[in-house]
């Protein structure tokens, strides 16, 4: 049982591994970077698809928990307290280097949050924030929790979209390098390239192997029930209030995770990262992947990512989430990599046939 | 001091008298049975007892200790175990999940300890499976291990039922309507389960229409009738009991 949990996760490295060596071979390693943001993107879908496929929860505002983590990154990351050297908290917190200095683009000194701070609070505040949100919202149902967290997505959105302090529609930039060893930081920089597509495909690969073990538990065996039959599990003694929260919070901080590196690796962040369309975005990921199966939704986010960002949709980028959305819904509710592929093409056989027949018939009444 | 005490328990439903002033006890061991014709208000008695429903007035004292109002799972925790008229299994788990959902009070990996698959963790996920194992075979469906719930018949789908509850180390076990949509042949297998499961020292309160097999094991019965008791005795009594032959029994003979 051990080892089919962990032979996926050792595939996903290799590919991860080999992925890297073909961009090098090819001499295209620009594609790094996209593969870099990809991979934080299906940071967010993995934990939305453990709410989703697993306790049976929608949520239409994961946009948002990211944008927590990155807002709250980028804007103690780049404020300045220089001026405020001499106050004594100021200098209490840069001797526990919880500020610290740096130099801007133009050379100007900056006194500001340390990131890993910086990332600490964004991560304890979307815990917080997910924490006063779910306790209400999670006890809707349905139609009405889909609208209730598309409700906390479109206040995220706004509150973004007309804060000063959060640049308002420009956003946040020069956002600093997140350092994680010597010599090795979450950035843009071009010689980091290699270095971040590993990060972020580690992070990815230790949320895989969390998240694969969580499902395989007695929590997973759980939030199952209560997606089978919420009465029935309560009445086996599972608190599905608490196991509805915990799954939301849970996929809350891995958003906000991704939140807060993609805007140091971006070097920015904007307010389209809040707009309802990302939300649905991840949702269609989710959907397409196979509501149940994580590693559905990790293959349909690399992909679907992938080619978002490469610009393969063009301008219609938003609409082809949508159509997923839409022919998902029609066709294969359970997914396409999740479920049978060939039953999947027998179904759309039959309603074509089906269609044409009924055409024809229709035709021949005539 | 008994098991399961009701008393005076009431529920309104608008302007109907669902449950109306009803007390009773269950003594610990014993099969105690609630009957009565459709719309008396055994769902809703059951409902009551179990935290689905939360009386209007009256308290319902089990193990010495208040449990109306208090959540499902709550008093599940507690030992009060129920199955449901209609079958809640979840219907896309194995038939072995199902049970092990069941010994999920009796287990505590949370969120962490799941997520990094501790050895602690994995050891009780190994207990979890082997108590599951063992309720299936002690009712004889150890077969169905590895099946989808919902590929499962009927008769098959109640007993994953009746195992799931059973792995939850009940001290009382609720039945509603355990023999709903079963042949004689297995209306009697159930009767025989029945008095297993009391011998393994469980209580238990059943709600059944199917008079033959309330009358061949409980020990004591509560005749409902439009919410109200009407009748708790011995089977032999009740049978004879002139008000529950004009509002039960007389029916059927009409």
């Amino acid at each position: 049982m051990t080892t089919s949990r962990v032979t996926p996760i050792l595939a996903l490295f290799v590919v991860v591994v080999v992925v890297q060596l073909l961009t090098l071979a090819s001499g295209k390693t620009f594609y790094l970077t996209q593969l870099t943001m990809t991979a934080y993107y299906s940071l967010i879908v993995i934990g939305l698809c453990l709410l989703m496929g697993f306790a049976g929860q929608i949520s239409l505002g994961h946009a948002g928990f990211f944008v927590i983590g990155g807002y709250t990154s980028a804007v103690l990351t780049t404020l300045n307290l220089s001026s405020y050297k001499e106050a004594p908290l100021v200098s209490l917190l840069t001797r526990l280097r919880v500020l610290t200095d740096r130099q801007d683009l133009y050379g100007g000194q900056v006194l500001s949050v340390h990131p890993w701070v910086a990332c600490g609070v964004a991560l304890v505040l979307a815990l917080v924030i997910a924490w006063a949100i779910g306790i209400p919202v999670l006890k809707l149902k349905g139609h009405y929790l889909a609208m209730a967290t598309l409700g906390f997505g479109t206040i995220i959105y706004s509150i973004v979209l007309g804060t000063q302090r959060f640049g308002a529609a420009d956003g946040i930039s020069s956002v600093p390098p997140f350092p994680l060893l010597p010599g090795i930081s979450v950035s843009g920089a071009s010689s980091q390239r290699i270095t971040n597509y590993y990060f972020a495909w580690l992070l990815v690969t230790v949320a895989m192997l969390l998240l694969a073990n969580l499902i395989n538990s007695r929590v997973g065996r759980a939030l199952r029930a209560i997606h089978g039959a919420e009465d029935a599990s309560s009445a086996m003694g599972i608190d599905t209030g608490r196991y509805k929260l915990a799954t939301f919070m849970l996929s809350a901080v891995l958003a906000a995770t991704a939140g807060v590196f993609l805007t140091h690796f971006n070097g920015g962040i904007g307010p389209s990262e809040a707009s309802i369309m990302k939300s649905v975005r991840y949702v269609a990921i989710v959907a397409g992947g196979g509501m149940g199966s994580i590693w559905g939704t990790l293959i349909m986010s690399v992909v679907l990512n992938f080619f978002s960002l490469r610009g393969y949709f063009g301008s219609f980028d938003d609409a082809v989430f949508g159509g997923i959305l839409i022919l998902i819904m029609l066709f294969a509710p359970d997914g396409i990599i999740g479920s049978d592929l060939r039953k999947l093409v027998k179904k759309l056989m039959n309603k074509v046939q089906k269609s044409v027949s009924s055409k024809t018939q229709t035709t021949s009444h005539k | 001091m008994p098991l399961l005490e009701v008393q005076n328990i009431s529920k309104r439903f608008g302007g109907l008298h669902a449950v109306k002033d009803v007390s009773f006890v269950v003594e610990r061991g014993a099969i105690k049975a609630v009957i009565g014709p459709n719309g008396a208000g055994k769902t809703t008695l059951f409902n009551l007892l179990s935290g689905f429903l939360e009386p209007d007035s009256g308290s319902v004292v089990y193990q010495a200790r208040p449990i109306h109002g208090k959540s499902p799972f709550e008093i599940a925790r507690r030992g009060l175990s129920r199955t449901f008229q209609h079958i809640r299994l979840f219907a896309r788990m194995t038939a072995l999940e199902n049970v092990m959902v069941g010994c999920h009070v009796r287990s505590r990996s949370g969120f962490l300890a799941g997520m990094l698959n501790l050895p602690w963790t994995r050891r009780e996920e190994r207990q979890i499976r082997d108590k599951a194992l063992e309720m299936m075979a002690f009712l004889g469906i150890e077969t169905l291990a590895g099946k989808e719930a919902a590929s499962l018949s009927y008769g098959q789908q109640r007993s994953v039922e009746l195992a799931r509850a059973l792995a939850s180390g009940p001290a009382i076990l609720l039945l509603d309507e355990p023999a709903a949509g079963l042949n004689m042949r297995e209306t009697a297998d159930v009767a025989k389960l029945i008095t297993r499961v009391r011998d393994l020292g469980i209580t238990v309160l059943i709600v059944e229409h199917d008079m033959q097999l309330v009358m061949d094991i409980s020990d004591e019965i509560v005749v409902l009738s439009y919410g109200e008791k009407i009748a708790d005795d011995v089977p032999r009594a009740v049978q004879t009991n002139h008000e529950v032959v004009r509002v039960y029994l007389g029916e059927d003979d009409a």
